[in-house]
């Protein structure tokens, strides 16, 4: 794949910078998942990328995008890396969601929520695992039962993302009580500060409650929140994971910005690390690289009309251990500062790193374990037998 | 489409029954299957236009090499038509050799100082071999070759001696670097495009193998251990394909970007080919130990090409000469030094 931006690309790139550079926090945002304040900042954050008409680029003008092309919108992640802009708060609706309502929603559901998605006016959590039901999701035991023209939701959600501060989630429930596995599941919308939601965070390695458990105690929903038909969910979750998630879930930009700072932390530290720490540094750049070329090939073959298939696991799996790789030779470089807090008199230029490391060590396992990725690649990509 | 077709001849000519055929006749030509590579006029695929070839570009040869990575071809037709002759037409555009090697009559083998052996050498019409950093041009027969037996049965590598002196010198070391430059692109790139090849060959063989063993009475290839060796072998070759490609694409640039990334191509490839091989070899248990089950051909090749045109140490200093003294960043993935390139 050899790519010479045409004209009106790089006139693109140069103003998504210029935007970018007028726009983007001097200051890094405190975390979203750890406070009510780190998530509304950038809660804001999402509404000035919506008043520049930069909240979805992909998607429709009517929906407050701007109706372009995967590559174009490869452009304008490497440009918001570039400039260090804030991670997005509502990456589970943008990027999840948002393209699988832009499929299975009808229009009045169109209008009702994407665009309050792309403003950041609702931000989403997704309800998908249970208790018993992580890798094994068609295990889930929690009901949408049919009352008149609502569902009734009972059951226990867990690991939901942003559910902590989140407006909305997503979740899969079972709405024929009589269905089994697969079957009898549909994908229904509810209000996280619903009457009988309760949301109990979890703290993580790192402290912050990036997810929450949902206990959901007969929480009356209009069957307006329902996506696509009753019993289609699992399709419908299936599908989430494949075009636009196994594109845009990490973007390689993400990954190529990281690389860089590595370098450059590299190049500071280069007579006080052992020889293999070079080499390590290099392969994170390659890989770093490596992702980038076959997400541009991807996006061209899409574009030429063609289907994502097991290149969401491929990707997945390529870019969770790319990044513990990334991390750990950062570790490596900062040598014994790297158990230093950023609080630490000594701590010098020890950066986020290490809570990048900590985060890292999640990205095997959310999204689908990296085991259940290999078991796709074996069994759809190989044609090995399923179990 | 050129590499569709060299596909499905070498699926039909080139199978492991017909490697064993010719292991078995010491030789490392099958006369039938190179009279027909040669028929399908691929030697000038690289050459330009006005020197008689093809005048295609590396993009349009990477497909093809790596089919022939994939059946584990003996016959030189990459060294020949990916480096050898490209090589010839530049230095000697005119040379009266040059369309005998484009008919198919001869091939050429390059002695190129990436490389400590020639490859080919017995088989080949003409030696295009550096020395002192000049080029020398010269018949087969006109040098002294040592055969230097390789683990790979179909690698025919010698030792070169000749005299090197003003009949024989078609570059001087001033011209050479530029030449022997392009040379070492063309055959990293064409060895990774090979071994990328040989990585898909071993999965798919493992594959097949581990559909139909059966142990606890079902198929191997249903357990997660079995699978999950496999998925990661795969990996490793869906993320070095498209840097071979991209490194394809590049390599007319001739810049610290396209340099890097073909020796970024060449060490990605030739990884996915040690672990595909371990793998198939670990997949097919002692059968994979054994002389019967073809792996074996794979992993010596992919022994032999992890070296050659350059070593894992040339290629990852090619790398770094870009990563700490070129542009990064996700800008930058598709960077050319010279705008025009």
């Amino acid at each position: 794949m050899d790519l010479n931006y045409t004209e009106e690309q790089q006139r693109f790139r140069q103003e998504v910078r210029a935007w970018m550079e007028e726009h983007v926090p001097d200051a890094p945002l405190p975390s979203f998942d750890a406070s009510r304040e780190g998530f509304e900042a950038h809660r804001e954050w999402e509404r000035t990328l919506n008043e520049g008409r930069w909240g979805m680029v992909t998607w429709p003008e009517s929906y407050g995008g701007r109706g372009l092309d995967l590559i174009q919108w490869l452009i304008f992640e490497e440009e918001y890396y570039r400039a260090g802009a804030p991670l997005r708060v509502n990456q589970n609706g943008i990027f999840l969601l948002g393209p699988t309502l832009m499929e299975y929603g009808t229009a009045e559901q169109k209008a009702r929520f994407l665009t309050a998605m792309a403003s950041g006016d609702e931000i989403w959590a997704q309800a998908w695992s249970e208790p018993q039901a992580g890798s094994d999701l068609a295990a889930v035991k929690s009901t949408a039962t049919r009352d008149g023209d609502d569902y009734l939701l009972k059951g226990h959600k867990i690991w939901s993302s942003r559910a902590v501060f989140a407006d909305w989630a997503f979740g899969l429930f079972r709405t024929d009580p009589e269905s089994q596995r697969h079957k009898g599941l549909s994908l229904v919308f509810f209000k996280l500060d619903a009457p009988g939601v309760r949301v109990q965070p979890i703290p993580q390695i790192d402290g912050e409650s990036g997810f929450a458990e949902i206990f959901l105690e007969d929480v009356r929903v209009p069957a307006f929140n329902r996506l696509g038909d009753e019993g289609q969910g699992w399709s419908i979750c299936m599908a989430t994971a494949g075009f636009e998630r196994g594109l845009m879930l990490r973007s390689p930009a993400r990954f190529q910005v990281a690389a860089r700072k590595l370098v450059e932390l590299y190049k500071a530290h280069r007579n006080d690390v052992e020889a293999t720490t070079r080499d390590a540094v290099m392969r994170c750049v390659l890989d770093a690289d490596a992702y980038a070329l076959s997400i541009y090939s991807t996006a061209s073959r899409l574009a030429a009309g063609g289907h994502i298939g097991a290149e969401a696991s491929t990707n997945k799996i390529f870019w969770s251990e790319m990044d513990i790789a990334m991390h750990k030779a950062a570790l490596a470089i900062l040598g014994a500062h790297a158990e230093l807090l950023r609080a630490a008199p000594a701590a010098g230029d020890v950066g986020r790193w290490l809570d990048g490391y900590f985060f890292s060590l999640a990205g095997p396992i959310y999204a689908g374990s990296n085991e259940i990725q290999r078991n796709i690649i074996a069994e759809r990509l190989l044609g090995l037998p399923r179990a | 489409m050129t590499a569709g077709v060299v596909r499905d001849l070498l699926a039909d000519l080139c199978q492991p029954a017909d490697l064993r055929r010719l292991m078995g006749s010491g030789t490392a030509r099958e006369d039938n299957r190179w009279a027909k590579i040669v028929e399908m006029g691929l030697a000038g695929v690289l050459v330009p236009e006005s020197a008689g070839g093809l005048g295609l570009g590396a993009i349009d040869f990477v497909l093809t090499a790596e089919a022939c990575g994939y059946s584990c071809l003996p016959e030189p037709l990459v060294e020949n038509a990916g480096v050898a002759l490209p090589l010839l037409a530049a230095v000697a555009p005119g040379h009266p050799a040059l369309g005998r090697a484009l008919d198919g009559e001869l091939t050429v083998a390059v002695g190129h100082p990436c490389n400590q052996f020639v490859a080919d050498a017995d088989g080949a019409g003409l030696l295009l071999v550096e020395r002192d950093g000049e080029l020398h041009l010269l018949d087969r027969d006109a040098a002294t070759l040592t055969a230097q037996p390789s683990v790979d049965p179909f690698r025919r590598l010698c030792s070169v001696d000749f005299d090197a002196g003003e009949a024989t010198r078609v570059a001087t070391a001033s011209e050479a670097g530029a030449f022997l430059a392009q040379a070492l692109d063309h055959g990293a790139l064409f060895t990774a495009a090979q071994l990328l090849g040989i990585a898909q060959r071993c999965v798919d063989l493992a594959v097949a193998y581990a559909k139909d063993r059966q142990q606890f009475g079902k198929p191997i290839g249903t357990y997660q251990a079995v699978k999950h060796h496999l998925a990661s072998a795969q990996v490793k070759i869906e993320f070095a394909r498209p840097v071979l490609y991209a490194a394809a694409a590049a390599l007319p640039q001739a810049d610290v970007y396209s340099r890097a990334r073909i020796s970024h191509a060449k060490l990605v490839a030739s990884e996915a080919a040690d672990i595909a091989a371990r793998t198939a070899i670990q997949v097919h248990g002692a059968m994979g130990y054994s002389w019967e089950v073809d792996v074996h051909f794979f992993l010596k090749r992919a022994i032999a090409l992890d070296t050659w045109w350059g070593t894992p140490a040339l290629h990852r200093q090619r790398v770094g000469e870009r990563i700490f003294d070129a542009r990064l960043g996700p800008e930058n993935t598709f960077t050319k030094e010279f705008e025009d390139a």
